[in-house]
C-alpha cells in the first residue's frame, strides 16, 4: 500500500515537472511561461519531497523534507512575482490574445508611478516613500 | 502566539516525560497539549481565541492545498491539448488586506495558485494587479480570489 501511494506521488510530481518544462516550450509570452514554470514545478518538488519522507521515515529526513517544502513555498511565489513584473515592465510583449490590461493605463513609463484607479483627488497626488530611487 | 508556545512547551515536557523522542510522539504530544489548551482556554486570558485558530488553520491547508491541484490541472490540460483555451489578461483586485505583511502574504498566496500571478502593488496599496490566465469568468475569477484573500486575512485578524 505505502509503496503504491509512494510510486503515486513520485509519478504525479515528475509529471508537473515534465508539464512545467513543455510549459516553456510551448506557452506564448513571459507571463504565462512564469505562470507553468513556478506553479507546476513547485507542486512536482512538494509531490517528490512527500515521496521521500514516506519512504526514509526518520525524523531527520521527514523534517528535512518538510524543511525543503516550506522553503520552496516561500521562495517561488517571490521569484515568479518578481520576474513577472521586471519583464513586465521592462516591456516584454503581452501574447495577442490578452483579453484586457487594467495595469497599463494606470502606469507612467516616466515617473515609474502606479495609480490604482480608484483615486480621489486627495490621494491621486503622488507622496515619494524613503525607498524610492533617486 | 502565546498559545502556540505553550501548546508546544507543553508537547516537548510530554516527549521528555514519555521519553520516546519519535517525531510521531511529538505529534502526539501537541495533540495532547492542544486538548489541556483547549480546556483551560475560559480561565486564561492570554489564551483567548486559540483554540479557534489551529482549525481555521487546517481548514485553510486543506482548501489551498485543492485550489492548488485543481488549478495546476487546468493549466497543464491547456499545455498539453494543441488550441489554447486561455484568454489570459491583467485585472485589477482591490485589496482589503492593508499592512505590509498582509499584502505580501496575500500576493504571494495568489501567486502560488496556478492561472494567476500578482504583478505589482499599486503606490497607494489599495489594489494589486494580477495577470489571470482563465478571464473566460472574471466576475467567478474576482470572487474565488476575494475569498482566498478573505480566508487568508481570517488567520491574522
Amino acid at each position: 500500500m505505502i509503496e503504491t501511494i509512494k510510486g503515486f506521488l513520485i509519478l504525479t510530481g515528475a509529471v508537473f515537472m515534465l508539464l512545467a518544462a513543455l510549459g516553456i516550450l510551448r506557452l506564448p509570452d513571459l507571463l504565462t511561461r512564469m505562470h507553468a514554470t513556478t506553479k507546476a514545478a513547485a507542486l512536482g518538488v512538494i509531490l517528490i519531497m512527500l515521496a521521500v519522507a514516506m519512504h526514509f521515515g526518520e525524523v531527520a529526513v521527514v523534517a528535512r523534507a518538510f524543511a525543503i517544502i516550506v522553503f520552496v513555498l516561500m521562495t517561488a511565489p517571490v521569484a515568479a512575482h518578481v520576474i513577472g513584473r521586471a519583464g513586465y515592465f521592462v516591456g516584454s510583449k503581452l501574447w495577442s490574445g490578452t483579453v484586457k490590461d487594467e495595469l497599463r493605463p494606470n502606469y507612467d513609463p516616466l515617473t515609474h508611478e502606479l495609480k490604482s484607479g480608484l483615486e480621489t483627488d486627495t490621494n491621486a497626488v503622488h507622496k515619494p516613500r524613503d525607498n524610492d530611487p533617486q | 502566539m502565546t498559545g502556540a508556545i505553550w501548546n508546544l512547551l507543553l508537547a516537548l515536557a510530554w516527549v521528555i516525560l514519555s521519553g520516546d523522542f519519535s517525531g510521531l510522539n511529538l505529534v502526539v504530544g501537541l495533540v495532547f497539549g492542544y486538548i489541556t489548551l483547549v480546556l483551560i482556554e475560559p480561565q486564561v486570558d492570554a489564551l483567548a481565541g486559540y483554540p479557534g485558530r489551529v482549525p481555521r488553520i487546517l481548514r485553510f491547508i486543506g482548501f489551498f492545498i485543492k485550489e492548488l491541484v485543481q488549478a495546476n490541472l487546468r493549466v497543464g490540460f491547456d499545455i498539453l491539448t494543441p488550441p489554447w483555451h486561455m484568454r489570459p489578461g491583467v485585472i485589477a483586485m482591490p485589496l482589503a488586506a492593508r499592512t505590509e505583511l498582509e499584502i505580501t502574504m496575500v500576493a504571494n498566496l495568489i501567486s502560488l495558485t496556478p492561472g494567476t500571478l500578482s504583478l505589482d502593488v499599486s503606490d497607494d496599496r489599495k489594489v494589486l494587479y494580477i495577470h489571470a490566465m482563465f478571464l473566460d469568468d472574471e466576475e467567478e475569477l474576482r470572487r474565488n480570489l476575494k475569498e482566498m484573500e478573505c480566508r487568508a486575512l481570517e488567520l491574522f485578524r
